[in-house]
C-alpha cells in the first residue's frame, strides 16, 4: 500500500532534497523557457533591426550602444542573436519531433510485428546509420540546395534511426512482459495492445532522448549553417554567425556570443533531459 | 558449549527514504558458535537479508547500521577499516547469494575468478590457487573440473554456478559461510543436491553456516538451530527440531501450518490455514507486538511490546501468550469459513468419465501437442536448431476439475500454458477447447472463446500494466467484450470483482505499484474473472509470494472455483502445493509427460522413477520425519532441450535405466486404473 510520509522530515529538508535532485533540471528548464520566450518576442526585444547594415559601424566592440558589438557589415550582434534563436529552436525542435515520431513508429512496429518485416525495417535503419550523420546530411542538403527547409529535411533523413533503435528495444522489453500476454489472452488486437498497453510503458526513455536530442539537433543545424548550408542571408542563424566571425581573431565578439548562445541552449536541454530521466526512473526517485 | 564465533548484539540497521526512516533490522541479537549451522527464516521484508549484509558490512547506499555490536572471533567488525573489511570478506567470512545467474562475472573464466579470490587474500600463489580451485570444484561435485575451470559462467547451469559460488566461498577456508537463499532460484532436485553438499561441507571443514531462507523445509534440512524474524525483530529462537514441532510464537506457528506439506495431507479440503493481513508497514511499526494485527491468539496485553523471553531451555520467544512456558495449540484453527463438503473427484479420470458420461465432460483436450522454438544461432551453415519445449503431450481436462502440471524448469509447463491460451501457436498437434479446435485459429476466431478461457500469471509485478489503474485494468475487458455497456454497470461490476478477490473498493483508483505482491495477484485474478471464464490457466500463480500470502491466494482460488464451478490448469514447481489443490497431476520432464495420476495416487504410489525422485527431493519442515525419510538424490542436471536424449528423455538421470531406454521412447500407458506412466519399468523404483 502507499507509504505514508512520516512527520520526521521538515519542509526545509524536503526543499534541500528537491533542490539537490531537481535543481539542475529546473535550471535547464528555466534556460529553455527563457530562450523560447526570447525567440517569440525577438523582434520586440531587439534594439535594432537584425538586417540593418551600416558599413560605417563595422566591427565595433561591445559598448553601451551595441551591447555585443557589431559584425562585418555593421549589424548589431545582440539583435541578430535574439532573432537567430527562432531559426535554431524551430529547426532543433522540428527535426527531433518529426524524426522522433517517424523513428519511434518504425522501431515500435518492427519490434511488435517481428519476423521478416522487422528484419527489413531494421536493416534500413542500419543502412542510414552506416553513414556519419553530419556528412550524409551535408550531402543531402547540398544536393537539395541551400535553404532552411532543405536543411531540416536533410537532417530528418539522418535523424530517425536512433529513435527507431531505441523504440525497438523498448517495445521488445515490454512485448514479453506478462501484462502484454494478459492483454493478448483477453483477445485485444495489436493496435490496442501497442497503443494502450505498450506505448505508455515505453515512452519514458523516448521522452528523455527527445529532450536531450534537441540540443544535439540545434548544434548539428548550427554546424551545417557554419558550413554554409542552411539559412539564406540576411536571416540570422547562430552557426552562420560563428562562421562569419571565425577569422576575426581581434574581433572576438562576433563569433563568441553566438557560440555562447548555442552552448546555453544545448546545456539547458541536457539538464532538462537528465532531470526528466531521473524523475522517470523510479529507482533514483525513491532515494 | 563451543566458543562463540560470531556475536551480534542489538543490531539496528536503518534505511533513509523520502518517506522516513525504515527500521529494517531493529534490535537483533544472536550468536553463532564455531561449527554451528544456524538458520534465519522470515518473509520478505523481515530483515533477514539485511542482517546478513550488516554482518559483512555490505549495505547498499542509503542503509546504515545505526547502533549495535558485531563481534567476530573476538574482534569488532563495526569499526574495521577498509583493509580489515577486505580481509574479512571472502577470507574469514564467505557469502553465497541467491541468484547464481548474476553473482559470477560473465566475461571472465571460472578459473580466473576462483584464483583471484584466493591470491587476493595472499594465502596462495597462482599455481597453488589453481590446483586448489580444481580440487574445490571436484569437491563441490563439478564433473571434469580440470576442463570446467576454463569455462565461462554462461556455459554452466544455475546449479553448477551455485557449486562454483560455494567453491569460491570455501576457497580461503572461511570459518563462517553466510548463504542468503542459496537454493531459492534452483529446481527442487538441484536444491536437494546443493543442500546435501552444504551440510557435508560444514561437517567436513567445521565451517559455521548462517543459512537464510524463507523455506522452513530448507532450514530443517541443514540447520541445528533456527531464528525466526518478523518485522525486523527476532520473534523466536531455538533448536530446529523443537521449534518446528512445538512453535512458541504465533508467527512461527502460522508459518509451519500455512505450508502445504508432503507428509501431512488432509484429503478433501483444499483450503490452507492462512493468517490474514500483511506484515507491518516498516515506516510505521506498531508500538506493541508487531504481529498483533494478524495474530489469532492475541490478548489484551499484546498492545505492550513483548520481550524476547526464555520459554524453555535454549528457547526464546517474543510473545506474551507463551511467556509462561505454555504451548500453542495444535492445528485446531480452521480457515474462517468451515470447510465446505467437497465432492471427492479423485476418481474422475478420463476413461471413466468418457465411459459413464456422468462425471465432468472434457473441456480441454490436447493431442500430440508439440512446440519447437527455433534458435537463431544455428551455426552459419548448419540446419537451424530448435528447442523441443513441448513434444507430443496428450491431456484431457474435465469440467470442474483441477489438473496440476509439475516439473522442473525447462520441462515445458509454461509453454503448455501459453499454447492452451494461444499466446503461442503449436508446431503440431491439436488443442480443443470445448470441442472447438483452436490450434491454429486466427485471433478473430478465438476472440469469443477468450471470454471462457483465461489466465493468471506468475509474476505479480509484471502481469499488471504499471500505467493503468486497477479500475481501468478491470474495466477494459468488460467494455472490450461488451459485457457492460454503460459506465454505471461497469463500475458496479468492477466493484463486485474487487470484492470477490477481497480487495477494498478504494483500490479502483490506485496503481499496481501501490499494492503488495499478494494483492497484485488478487488483482490479476480479478482481471481473469472479469469476463466470467469457465476455465483458468494458472501459471505458477504463487511461486513468487511469501508463504502466508501463498496460502491466502490458494484459498482464494479454491473459493472461486467452488463459487463459479471453474476448471483449473494449475502449473507449479512446488509439489506440495500442487498436491494440495489438484485433483489430478501431470508430471512433465523435458517436454514429455512422464506420469499422470490422481493426486493421492501419485504421491502414495508413484510409478515413474522421475516422480519418485521429485517427491523425495522436497525438504520437509520436520526434523524427525526428515530423519526417517529414505531419499533418492538424482545426480546430474536435466539435459538440454535442444538435443534431448534418445528414447526415454529421463534415462540420462534415471537410476534404473537399461539399454532399452535409450532405444525406444516408452509410451504413456495406463498401468493402474487412472494412473498413466511413460516408463519401461514402471513401479520398479522405490526409495
Amino acid at each position: 500500500m502507499a507509504q505514508e510520509p512520516s512527520a520526521g522530515t521538515s519542509d526545509a529538508a524536503k526543499r534541500r532534497r528537491w533542490l539537490r535532485r531537481y535543481g539542475l533540471a529546473a535550471a535547464g528548464g528555466a534556460i529553455v523557457v527563457a530562450w523560447i520566450l526570447i525567440a517569440i518576442f525577438a523582434t520586440w526585444l531587439a534594439p535594432y533591426p537584425y538586417a540593418q547594415v551600416d558599413v560605417t559601424k563595422r566591427l565595433l566592440p561591445p559598448s553601451a550602444t551595441y551591447w555585443l558589438g557589431t559584425d562585418l557589415l555593421g549589424r548589431d550582434v545582440f539583435s541578430r542573436l535574439l532573432v537567430g534563436a527562432r531559426i535554431s529552436l524551430i529547426a532543433g525542435i522540428v527535426v527531433v519531433v518529426i524524426g522522433g515520431a517517424v523513428g519511434t513508429l518504425i522501431g515500435g512496429i518492427a519490434a511488435y510485428v517481428g519476423g521478416k518485416a522487422e528484419e527489413w525495417m531494421m536493416r534500413a535503419t542500419d543502412l542510414v546509420m552506416c553513414f556519419p550523420p553530419i556528412i550524409l546530411a551535408m550531402a543531402i542538403a547540398a544536393a537539395l540546395g541551400i535553404g532552411v527547409t532543405n536543411t531540416i529535411f536533410a537532417m530528418l533523413v539522418v535523424w530517425w534511426p536512433k529513435f527507431a533503435r531505441l523504440a525497438r528495444s523498448l517495445v521488445l522489453v515490454q512485448r514479453n512482459q506478462e501484462y502484454v500476454e494478459a492483454a493478448h489472452v483477453m483477445g485485444y488486437g495489436p493496435a490496442r495492445i501497442l497503443l494502450r498497453h505498450i506505448a505508455p510503458n515505453a515512452v519514458g526513455p523516448l521522452v528523455v532522448l527527445l529532450t536531450l536530442d534537441v540540443g544535439t539537433a540545434i548544434l548539428t543545424f548550427a554546424g551545417l549553417n557554419f558550413l554554409g548550408l542552411g539559412v539564406i542571408p540576411p536571416t540570422p542563424e547562430w552557426g552562420q554567425m560563428v562562421s562569419e566571425g571565425r577569422e576575426l581573431v581581434e574581433q572576438w565578439w562576433v563569433a563568441t556570443f553566438p557560440g555562447i548562445a548555442i552552448l546555453t541552449v544545448v546545456i539547458g536541454f541536457n539538464f532538462l533531459g537528465d532531470g526528466i530521466r531521473d524523475w522517470l526512473d523510479p529507482k533514483s526517485r525513491r532515494r | 558449549m563451543a566458543e562463540k564465533l560470531l556475536e551480534v548484539r542489538d543490531l539496528r540497521t536503518q534505511f533513509d527514504t523520502d518517506a522516513g526512516i525504515v527500521r529494517a533490522v531493529d534490535g537483533v541479537s544472536f550468536s553463532v558458535d564455531a561449527g554451528e549451522t544456524l538458520g534465519i527464516v522470515g518473509e520478505s521484508g523481515s530483515g533477514k537479508s539485511v542482517t546478513a549484509r550488516s554482518i559483512m558490512r555490505l549495505l547498499d547506499e542509503g542503509a546504515r547500521i545505526a547502533s549495535g555490536e558485531i563481534i567476530f572471533r573476538g574482534g569488532d567488525v563495526m569499526h574495521l577499516g577498509r583493509e580489515g573489511l577486505r580481509s574479512l570478506r571472502g577470507g574469514d567470512i564467505a557469502m553465497v547469494f541467491q541468484d547464481p545467474m548474476t553473482s559470477l562475472n560473465p566475461v571472465r573464466r571460472i578459473a580466473g575468478q576462483l584464483v583471484e579470490g584466493m591470491t587476493v587474500h595472499g594465502r596462495y600463489d597462482k599455481t597453488q590457487a589453481r590446483t586448489r580451485a580444481v580440487d574445490l570444484l571436484r569437491r563441490m561435485g563439478v564433473s571434469a573440473p580440470e576442463r570446467a575451470i576454463d569455462s565461462y559462467p554462461h556455459e554452466f547451469s544455475g546449479g553448477m554456478r551455485q557449486r562454483v559460488m560455494l567453491a569460491m566461498g570455501f576457497a580461503n577456508g572461511p570459518s563462517l559461510l553466510i548463504a542468503d537463499e542459496p537454493t531459492t532460484a534452483l529446481d527442487v532436485t538441484i536444491q536437494a543436491q546443493i543442500l546435501d553438499l552444504l551440510r557435508a561441507l560444514s561437517a567436513e571443514f567445521g565451517t559455521s553456516v548462517l543459512l537464510i531462507s524463507h523455506d522452513l523445509g530448507v532450514i530443517a534440512n541443514v540447520c541445528k538451530r533456527v531464528i525466526v524474524m518478523y518485522g525486523g525483530e527476532i520473534v523466536e529462537e531455538g533448536p530446529t527440531e523443537q521449534l518446528l514441532a512445538d512453535p512458541r510464537h504465533p508467527y512461527t506457528w502460522a508459518l509451519i501450518n500455512a505450508v502445504p506439506r508432503l507428509d501431512r495431507h488432509t484429503p478433501g479440503d483444499k483450503r490452507l490455514l492462512a493468517i490474514e493481513g500483511m506484515p507491518p508497514n516498516p515506516l510505521a511499526l506498531p508500538t506493541g507486538c508487531r504481529f498483533m494485527a494478524r495474530c489469532p491468539f492475541k490478548i489484551a496485553r499484546c498492545a505492550e511490546p513483548p520481550p524476547l523471553a526464555t520459554v524453555a531451555p535454549e528457547r526464546q520467544a517474543r510473545c506474551w501468550v507463551t511467556q509462561d512456558g505454555s504451548r500453542l495449540p495444535e492445528r485446531t484453527l480452521r480457515p474462517a469459513d468451515a470447510p465446505r463438503a467437497r465432492v471427492d473427484r479423485a476418481q474422475s479420470f478420463v476413461r471413466e468419465a468418457r465411459a459413464t458420461g456422468a462425471v465432468g465432460t472434457p473441456i480441454l483436450e490436447l493431442t500430440g501437442l508439440t512446440k519447437y522454438f527455433p534458435l537463431r544461432k544455428g551455426g552459419f551453415f548448419g540446419a537451424p536448431r530448435k528447442v523441443h519445449a513441448v513434444d507430443g503431450v496428450d491431456l484431457t481436462v474435465l469440467r470442474g476439475e483441477t489438473v496440476g502440471l509439475v516439473g522442473e524448469s525447462g520441462c515445458g509447463k509454461s509453454t503448455i500454458a501459453r499454447l492452451v491460451t494461444r499466446i503461442h501457436e503449436p508446431t503440431a498437434g491439436t488443442i480443443r477447447f470445448d470441442g472447438t479446435d483452436i490450434s491454429h485459429a486466427s485471433p478473430a476466431a478465438i476472440r469469443p472463446l477468450r471470454r471462457r478461457l483465461q489466465m493468471v500469471f506468475q509474476d505479480p509485478y509484471a502481469s499488471l500494466n504499471p500505467r493503468m489503474t486497477v479500475g481501468d485494468a478491470l474495466a477494459e475487458p468488460l467494455r472490450f467484450h461488451g459485457i457492460t455497456t454503460d459506465d454505471n454497470a461497469t463500475r458496479a461490476r468492477v466493484a463486485h470483482l474487487l470484492d470477490l478477490v477481497g480487495l477494498p473498493a478504494q483500490s479502483i483508483e490506485r496503481y499496481p505499484h501501490e499494492f503488495s505482491g499478494g494483492q497484485r495477484q488478487r488483482i490479476g485474478t480479478a482481471r481473469a474473472l472479469a469476463v466470467s471464464p469457465e476455465m483458468i490457466v494458472a501459471d505458477e500463480p504463487i511461486s513468487s509470494l511469501d508463504v502466508n500470502i501463498q496460502a491466502q491466494i490458494i484459498n482464494l482460488l479454491v473459493d472461486l472455483q467452488e463459487q463459479f464451478k471453474l476448471t483449473y490448469l494449475f502449473i507449479a514447481h512446488d509439489l506440495a502445493v500442487v498436491r494440495h489443490v489438484s485433483d489430478r497431476i501431470v508430471v512433465l520432464y523435458l517436454g514429455r509427460v512422464m506420469e499422470i495420476a490422481t493426486a493421492a495416487t501419485l504421491f502414495d504410489r508413484p510409478l515413474h522413477p522421475y516422480t519418485v525422485a521429485l517427491l523425495s527431493a522436497v525438504p520437509i519442515p520436520d526434523v524427525a520425519a526428515e530423519r526417517q525419510r529414505k531419499r533418492l538424490l538424482l545426480s546430474g542436471e536435466p539435459p538440454s532441450a535442444i538435443d534431448p536424449p534418445s528414447g526415454c528423455r529421463f534415462r540420462t538421470r534415471c537410476p534404473i535405466a537399461k539399454p532399452i531406454c535409450a532405444e525406444a521412447a516408452p509410451p504413456l500407458l495406463e498401468h493402474r486404473p487412472g494412473q498413466f506412466a511413460a516408463c519401461h519399468f514402471p513401479g520398479e523404483m522405490q526409495t
